[in-house]
């Protein structure tokens, strides 16, 4: 199975949490994965041991994955206590076998927080976050309603700093770092990528406002101020935009205290 | 023989659009709610679709097989949008867009549907800056452009080497919006799994949900499908592992026709095969194109050697040497064919023989590691996760991937497909690339079809249908659709073979590599075309599917979809076949001019080939939709 190739080929043991669904009670099974190239990804040293377990009739390991280049957000390993395993600023599928020993234990989970039950073995249910950007996520912009791209000019280190934020792929691997499964870094990304530009004005306290009364209601905690969730980001997205929508959120809070509403119903002629 | 109406509006071509939009039929504002429309995949193309179908009042169903519309595999786009702004003032125009597009699909597009596209390009830009994309933007504030391959103008727009990403978020976050609002009902972990038809109309679907295995019957006035491309049937891809062609494929053997299977994109800068194992190719985008130089040594002996130690007179730029005028910037299929040219001749570089160098040395000299950092830091980034390297010292080594399909579901100018109410947008359909797709029009083409034509467009047909007609979901036709596909699931499950799903791919992706990719012969195809049945039929009885049908079973998903990818494959290669030229992507080596150009043969071949399912076993019918050219002159395709 394994291509010629100039590097040592290596040997590991896993541990692997499997649960047969959400009810089930799970447990550590160990599997062995022999003569492995040590440039092949951990993704794909799974798909050799479940092509093993399959040829033996038995069912593989259902992991979560997609676009297998860091950016779609569907993987979501723990790797040896770490969410998306030991390297910093990438995601499970961006981890090699290069990174571990030959004859390394690597205990592979789930992403482990009370909002993201387990569906099956290594997989989770994360619509929780989802919920969070149906509730203000968004600039209201119907197709066909816009002016044009450059009538509104945006300074580009307030551009820069947007993408900066926007560049959150929604892995919760923040929420799984966190010792009070807090989303605040994944909300605070979203809430700052769109509260930084011009056109994100008109909704900004709304957004903060729903945004983070329906994070509070699917179970994420508070922020611990310990920053393991930048640290676990694949795309080290700075604990500094907390700071930021902790601040929106301040005063999205006085203004909507205190604001004046339009009594009028609507209609017209 | 199916009814291939093109419905291209008469009239000058820069007026078409704007005149089938006063022509077609409008459903008024109080009977919109009454329609239900299904969205299959959430996409640019879908997302698009179903929030902007929700705010004109529809109601919108959106199903995806993902855990959440955000994963779709739009996300993975790097390089940029193209719209023909003209921001740069370097001439560009509607025009010179539509004509760049239609030249580099190697004239085997429509001239109305691509022209369509450039028109409305402009708006998708406004549309997603009003939702709050970041893209680029110079010190002034205004939007920065970058130029991709196949064009002389800057007319691309990006998001760092993310736009892909950006812009899915954007349309995520309208159908979010929509969603949150209750307008649109999300259903994901879903995979539709067949294509409803009752009285010849597309009315429903049937879904797998991913989780509980249960399948589920949705019925609608109308199907929507952006489910993307089928470069899957390669194994070996850009895409990413989840994305198929099953549910373009079962609405093709319910009678919607494929149009020109065969049209595949092999892009010419990806990183480099590396072993068996290997489940997935990453591309490095064609932005690079813009600074990095492309080059093998001149000489065979210095292959082995290290790139630094090889002069600059013992390099050949091969690009630049070949098409001076377009150099490094020369459209896909040109530049993979002409990597693919100098590795046959025995001149590729790596551990395999199958790479070219792209060196960025030279544009550190010119801008300073800072700046090619700035520029496309992510990119040398993934490089250098991917492989262990250093592309700021050593030049990357790349090889040409399957990428895109230009190939896909039969549309009319209403992106309507043959089957009545059965629509298709972006890569699932055929529509706008002709041959070959230009760099940064995949983005353009999907949120084109999704905020600015079906919008439009879907009205005609439900305008047609009685408010209130949609059938139940208790209709024979449910009933025997869902039947259908249980019979299948338990068929896999009960296989009990010993060959796991992923080796039937793995062997699928290698006979469609060597004789149906980037080089093509009479006798490969019939070749491949025999082994493709041998394949098929050993699959059915030696394949491995452990577990239940009614929990989640990854393997199972994977051998319906594997399944699909074997159909498929034979009918890419009997497409290929029949096709007796060379045009974009598709290069039979039969049909060349001496430098290895591509011949076409427009006396014979200016039409599209529409395949039509005839049944279990029978050989599919090819119809044929000639493409009538009243603007441009079809003419050879220079970059030189």
């Amino acid at each position: 199975m394994v291509a010629p190739t100039s590097s040592k080929l290596i040997s590991v043991t896993l541990r692997v949490w499997r649960q047969e669904g959400p009810a089930a009670q799970g447990r550590f099974v160990e599997y062995k994965a022999a003569n492995l190239n040590p440039n092949m990804s951990l993704l794909e040293m799974l798909d050799v041991v479940n092509d093993d377990l399959e040829r033996r009739g038995e069912e593989p390991i259902a992991f979560a994955h997609d676009c297998r280049e860091g950016i779609c957000g569907t993987c979501s390993l723990m790797i040896d206590g770490k969410p998306h395993g030991p390297h910093r600023g990438v995601a499970s599928c961006q981890t090699y076998m290069r990174s571990f020993e030959d004859g390394a234990v690597i205990t592979l989970e789930p992403f482990r927080a009370k909002p993201f039950p387990v569906q099956k073995d290594l997989i989770c249910d994360r619509s929780a976050f989802d919920r969070i950007q149906q509730a203000g996520g968004f600039i209201t912009a119907r197709a066909g309603s816009a002016c044009d791209a450059n009538a509104i000019p945006v300074p580009k280190g307030q551009a820069d700093l947007a993408m900066d934020a926007a560049q959150c792929i929604g892995c919760g691997a923040c929420v799984a770092a966190c010792k009070n499964s807090s989303a605040m870094l994944f909300v605070a990304a979203k809430v700052s990528h769109l509260g930084l530009l011009p056109q994100g004005q008109a909704e900004r306290d709304r957004r903060v406002l729903g945004m983070v009364q329906t994070m509070d209601e699917a179970g994420f905690g508070n922020c611990s101020n310990q920053y393991e969730c930048s640290a676990a980001c694949p795309k080290l997205i700075s604990h500094d935009f907390i700071a930021r929508m902790n601040r929106d959120f301040l005063a999205a809070s006085v203004r909507s205290a205190f604001q004046a509403e339009s009594q009028a119903s609507g209609g017209g002629a | 023989m199916a009814n291939l109406d093109s419905r291209i509006p008469p009239g000058p071509l820069a007026d078409k659009w704007r005149k089938h939009k006063a022509d077609i039929k409008l459903v008024n504002p109080a009977n919109k709610r009454k329609y239900e429309v299904i969205v299959v995949g959430a996409g640019l193309a879908g997302s698009s679709a179903a929030s902007s179908l929700a705010d004109m009042g529809y109601k919108v169903k959106s199903i995806v097989f993902h855990d959440s519309p955000r994963r779709a595999h739009s996300i993975a786009a790097q390089g940029g949008i193209n719209a023909a702004k003209n921001y740069q003032n370097d001439g560009d125009s509607v025009h010179r867009l539509f004509y760049d597009t239609i030249k580099g699909g190697d004239y085997r597009a429509r001239e109305a549907n691509v022209h369509r596209l450039a028109e409305v390009s402009v708006n998708i830009i406004d549309q997603c800056v009003a939702q709050g994309v970041p893209f680029a933007r110079e010190y002034g504030g205004l939007l920065a452009n970058r130029s991709f391959g196949g064009a002389q103008v800057s007319r691309t727009f990006y998001a760092r080497g993310q736009t892909g990403q950006q812009l899915l978020l954007g349309a995520y976050s309208a159908l979010s919006r929509t969603v949150g609002q209750g307008l649109v009902e999300l259903v994901t972990q879903h995979e539709m799994v067949d294509l409803v038809v009752v009285d010849g109309h597309a009315k429903g679907v049937i879904t797998r949900d991913l989780v509980t295995g249960k399948l589920h019957r949705h019925a609608a006035d109308a199907v929507i499908l952006a489910t993307g491309g089928y470069g899957n049937v390669f194994n070996l891809s850009t895409y990413a592992r989840g994305s198929n062609t099953t549910a373009i494929w079962r609405a093709y053997k319910r009678g919607a026709c494929f149009g020109n299977p065969c049209y595949t994109q092999i892009h010419p800068t990806c990183i480099p095969v590396s072993g068996d194992y290997q489940s997935k190719l990453t591309l490095m985008s064609e932005s690079l194109r813009n600074d990095g130089r492309i080059w093998v040594p001149k000489r065979k002996e210095d292959c082995g050697k290290d790139p630094n130690t090889i002069p600059d007179e013992a390099r050949d730029y091969f690009l630049e040497r070949i098409y001076p005028s377009f150099g490094n910037l020369a459209p896909r299929d040109v530049s993979s064919r002409a990597a693919k040219r100098m590795c046959d001749e025995g001149r590729g570089v790596g551990e395999t023989g199958l790479g070219v160098y792209l060196d960025f040395s030279h544009a550190i000299k010119r801008l300073g590691e800072a700046g090619v950092r700035e520029r496309y830091g992510n990119l040398f980034d993934i490089y250098h996760e991917i492989t262990n390297e250093n592309a700021y010292r050593t030049p990357m080594r790349i090889y040409p991937a399957v990428h895109y399909t230009m190939g896909g579901l039969w549309v009319d100018y209403n992106l309507m497909s043959n089957v009545p109410g059965l629509f298709v947008l972006g890569e699932a359909n055929f529509s706008d690339h002709g041959a070959n797709r230009l760099g940064a029009s995949a983005l353009m083409q999907g949120l084109a079809d999704g905020y600015f034509v079906i919008p439009y467009t879907i009205g005609d047909y439900l305008a047609a249908q009685k408010p209130g007609s949609r059938p139940s979901t208790d209709a024979a036709a449910f009933r025997q659709a869902e039947e259908n596909v249980a019979a299948q699931v338990s068929r896999l499950l009960g296989a009990k073979g010993k060959e796991p799903v992923n080796q039937f791919h793995r062997r699928l992706g290698k006979i469609m590599w060597n004789h149906c990719g980037m080089a093509r012969t009479r006798a490969g195809l019939e070749q491949a075309i025999q082994e493709i049945g041998a394949l098929r039929e050993e699959f059915w009885r030696n394949v491995s599917v452990p577990g239940s049908g009614a929990t989640l079973n990854q393997a199972l998903e994977r051998a319906g979809r594997v399944g699909d990818f074997i159909e498929l494959g034979e009918l890419m290669c009997r497409d290929a076949l029949t096709r007796e030229e060379s045009c974009g992507g598709h290069f039979r080596e039969e049909h060349q001019y001496p430098d290895g150009e591509c011949k076409r043969d427009d006396t014979n071949f200016a039409h599209v080939a529409a395949w039509e399912y005839q049944g279990e076993g029978k050989v599919p019918l090819r119809n044929v939709e000639p493409l009538n050219y009243e603007s441009v002159k079809m003419s050879v395709r220079s970059y030189k």
